[in-house]
């Protein structure tokens, strides 16, 4: 397994993408944050706003960038032929399949720990300003929170999963472009759906099974009761979603000729 | 020895060349016709599903049965009519004259929790619209047509006449101090307002012409107040809109009748009051009093647009899926080129790159379009059918106004495939393109209809983002003098249709120049 993970390492460092990518979504996610954050103010007629979800909305888009930077380590290789000397080198294939996921693992989470936590400093110096203060129920977001801390260590895994499903898609579709498309169309169209369908069955259904809905749910830190999913079981949908994309790709991977 | 010529005319990389070339690669690469078909069945089976699991509970709690339609106005659109009226006939032309020199109310407090309708307590004030004044109208019947001098909670003096249309007065409200006198006269179709601060000085508000009056109206005073409305952020995206109980009541003195009017008692209708369960007692009930020659007139309601109902676009729930469908044919449709090489072939047979770019946008945005169309062209009927056998109420909507939704979503799906072919020629990468197309178009489409984004924040990402061509979708338009939530989340854009949908072509224009410039520039 060794080798596996060090070829697939040096593929990815070597990779032109590889370095600024994991910095935009750095870049990406706490921009957006802040953004979020400097928009909404608390009024004292209307102040019911999740604080925390608030600022990690950024991890919304932030997403985009790790589902491709995921892709782009799969279709890569197919775009330039690589694949039938890194199958060559490595015959296992569900082995090269493991490794890829477990750098790109890696390397999500080395930006996904920075964009949340700059996240929440963002949120942290801005919201105060915006009437997000002590009197109106607002502490300061800090990680000595429980449910902050869930938030963001449920936002980092989410983006980790996130790289997984975009992973397995890459694997079996092989084309950078649709893979992209695929990927993004299951997070976002899907996640527009619940809110376009109004029928009482359905939309908590669609809900639940959404990924992009059901993951951020972690990110939930008031009305837990309200959501059609509990906060870890909705980061749960989104490791079946990883798992279905791997497993599927890893079949597709070991059957299909390079 | 003389070198081989070849005996063959030059060709010209001419318009109709270059589309014929462009047009043979699109509709050669499998995968690109099926991605367009897959986008247009998309469209369709998703807003047809959606449709079908659409059932409305109506005002009595039944579902499955057709619920009963609200009023519908002279134009044939959905309103309000619900408002106390006490009213005499008036044959002919006539005049009606008061003074107005009270307008007070109730308002149910807001309860502290979103999720309910209110506090049982009431407060007194009046909402920015609730209004009282003097009114001809054809008949009692709700939707009927009519013409008012008003004064308004928070609004000054207004003229509206049937229900659409709204004129400004002076501004400022009413007191026993500074009393304000209304008068609105009949000649003919035409019913023009006036208002004055003594009663002797009149000035004219505005007139209006409802063709088709009869002869016989009725002619007195109103009172009507709608709810106070306020709106919440749902926790999880969307919006809970709270509509608390309101009533008006109206001071009005020195009533003075001119004209043919009946003889005998003034006659007194609550017009579209609701009734309880047990179908007798009225549920908040207007009401006049009179002591002499003063009458206090309280009503509970609105009059104007509106009303409950699904809209046509309802229907359309699965465009943001086909469209990410049809962004990465649109990308791939250039940025294969680049992969495969093929690119250096076609600038060698057409060395006009512009005009190569001009060819390709033209195809895949004649392509799109023909995707879109059939795709709108069969959910909306469909979808709108669907819908009202499901038994849900559908606020109608002239036959133009649903050719422009049908023509105007494919316009948008042609529009956003040229915007992703120009990224495509920008980037010269297909994951790059699409991505920022989806972070262009479709990200804040989603976070402004579906997120925890507060609307306002919403309502800018839908102007100034090529999201803001999703407006050419709304049916209904927002009413200023309509104090309801016009909210994205529930499908009103900031922008007009044709406004929202100039947004998105300068954005895909831009997004040309910058291919062309690029293009022009980089070898290939």
């Amino acid at each position: 397994m060794r080798p596996y993970l060090r070829a697939e390492w040096t593929k990815l460092r070597t990779l032109a993408g590889a370095f600024w990518l994991p910095l935009a979504v750095v870049a990406l996610t706490v921009a957006v944050s802040a953004a979020a954050s400097a928009t909404v103010h608390c009024r004292p007629d209307s102040c019911d706003i999740d604080a925390p979800k608030l600022g990690l909305m950024g991890v919304q888009a932030g997403q985009a960038l790790v589902a491709i930077l995921a892709v782009l380590v799969v279709t890569g290789e197919y775009g330039t032929g690589m694949i039938r000397a890194t199958l060559a080198a490595m015959p296992r294939r569900g082995a090269v399949l493991a490794a890829k996921a477990a750098v790109v693992s890696g390397v999500t989470l080395a930006a996904a720990i920075p964009a949340v936590l700059g996240s929440l400093l963002a949120g942290r110096l801005i919201l105060p300003g915006n009437g997000f203060t002590p009197e109106h129920g607002y502490p300061p977001l800090s990680l000595t929170d429980g449910p902050t801390l869930r938030a963001a260590a449920g936002s980092v895994l989410y983006l980790v999963l996130i790289a997984l499903i975009g992973l397995g898609v890459a694997t079996a579709v092989r084309d950078s472009a649709t893979s992209v498309g695929v990927v993004l169309g299951l997070l976002y169209a899907m996640s527009a759906l619940p809110f376009l369908i109004h029928d009482p069955d359905w939309q908590p259904l669609l809900w639940r099974l959404s990924p992009m809905n059901a993951g951020l749910s972690v990110q939930a830190t008031t009305h837990l009761s309200e959501l059609p999913i509990t906060p870890w079981a909705g980061l749960g949908v989104v490791a079946a979603w990883a798992a279905a994309a791997l497993a599927g790709g890893g079949l597709l991977l070991r059957l299909r000729d390079a | 020895m003389t070198a081989y010529r070849t005996q063959l005319p030059p060709r010209r990389d001419g318009v109709g060349t270059l589309l014929r070339a462009e047009w043979t690669k699109f509709r050669t690469v499998r995968g690109w016709v099926i991605g367009t078909v897959a986008a247009a069945l998309v469209t369709v089976l998703l807003g047809l599903m959606s449709a079908a699991s659409t059932h409305d509970s109506c005002d009595n709690g039944a579902t499955g049965t057709v619920c009963a339609g609200g009023p519908v106005g002279p134009d044939g659109q959905a309103v309000n009519d619900d408002f106390y009226f006490v009213h005499r006939t008036l044959n002919g032309d006539g005049m009606i004259t008061v003074r107005v020199s009270s307008l007070t109310g109730r308002i149910r407090l807001p309860s502290p929790d979103p999720r309910n309708q209110g506090d049982a307590r009431l407060k007194s004030g009046v909402t920015p619209w609730a209004k009282a004044g003097v009114m001809i109208k054809d008949g009692v019947r709700q939707g009927s047509a009519y013409a008012a001098m008003m004064v308004t909670g928070a609004h000054g003096v207004r003229m509206q006449y049937d229900f659409t249309e709204d004129v400004a007065g002076s501004p400022g409200g009413v007191s026993p101090a500074s009393p304000r006198w209304l008068r609105l006269a009949r000649s003919g179709d035409e019913l023009t307002g006036y208002e004055s601060g003594d009663g002797a000085h009149w000035t004219k508000v505005g007139s209006a012409r409802l063709t088709g009056l009869p002869a016989t109206v009725q002619v007195g005073l109103f009172a009507a107040s709608p709810g106070a409305v306020t709106i919440k952020q749902g926790d999880f995206g969307g919006t809970i809109v709270q509509d608390r109980f309101a009533e008006a009541t109206a001071v009005f003195d020195q009533v003075g009748l001119e004209g043919d009017t009946a003889p005998g008692e003034w006659g007194r209708d609550d017009i579209g009051v609701r009734y309880e369960t047990d179908g007798v007692t009225p549920h908040h009930p207007g009401g006049m009093t009179r002591s002499g020659g003063t009458f206090t007139v309280t009503g509970v309601g609105d009059i104007g647009p509106g009303g409950e109902g699904h809209k046509i676009e309802d229907s359309l729930t699965g465009v943001l899926s086909g469209l990410i469908v049809i962004v990465v044919v649109a990308v791939l449709y250039v940025t294969a080129e680049y992969r495969r090489g093929l690119i250096r072939t076609t600038f060698l047979a057409g060395p006009r790159r512009g005009r190569v770019l001009a060819a390709k946008a033209v195809v895949i945005g004649a392509v799109a379009f023909a995707a879109g169309l059939a795709a709108a062209g069969a959910v909306v009927p469909l979808g709108t059918r669907i819908l009202r056998e499901g038994g849900n109420p559908m606020l109608p909507v002239s036959a133009f106004t649903e050719l422009r939704v049908v023509v105007g979503v494919a316009a948008l799906v042609a529009v956003i495939a040229v915007l992703a072919l120009a990224l495509g020629v920008v980037f010269r990468r297909g994951p790059a393109a699409i991505t920022t197309v989806i972070a262009l178009v479709v990200l804040p489409h989603i976070l402004a209809t579906s997120s925890v984004l507060p609307m306002e924040a919403g309502r800018w990402l839908l102007r100034l983002t090529p999201a803001a061509g999703f407006a050419v979708q709304q049916s209904v338009p927002r009413y200023p003098q309509v104090d309801d939530v016009y909210s994205p989340t529930l499908g009103y854009y900031p922008l007009p249709p044709w406004a929202g949908f100039a947004v998105l072509c300068a954005y895909a224009a831009l997004a040309l120049g910058l291919a062309l410039f690029l293009l022009r520039r980089r070898d290939a």
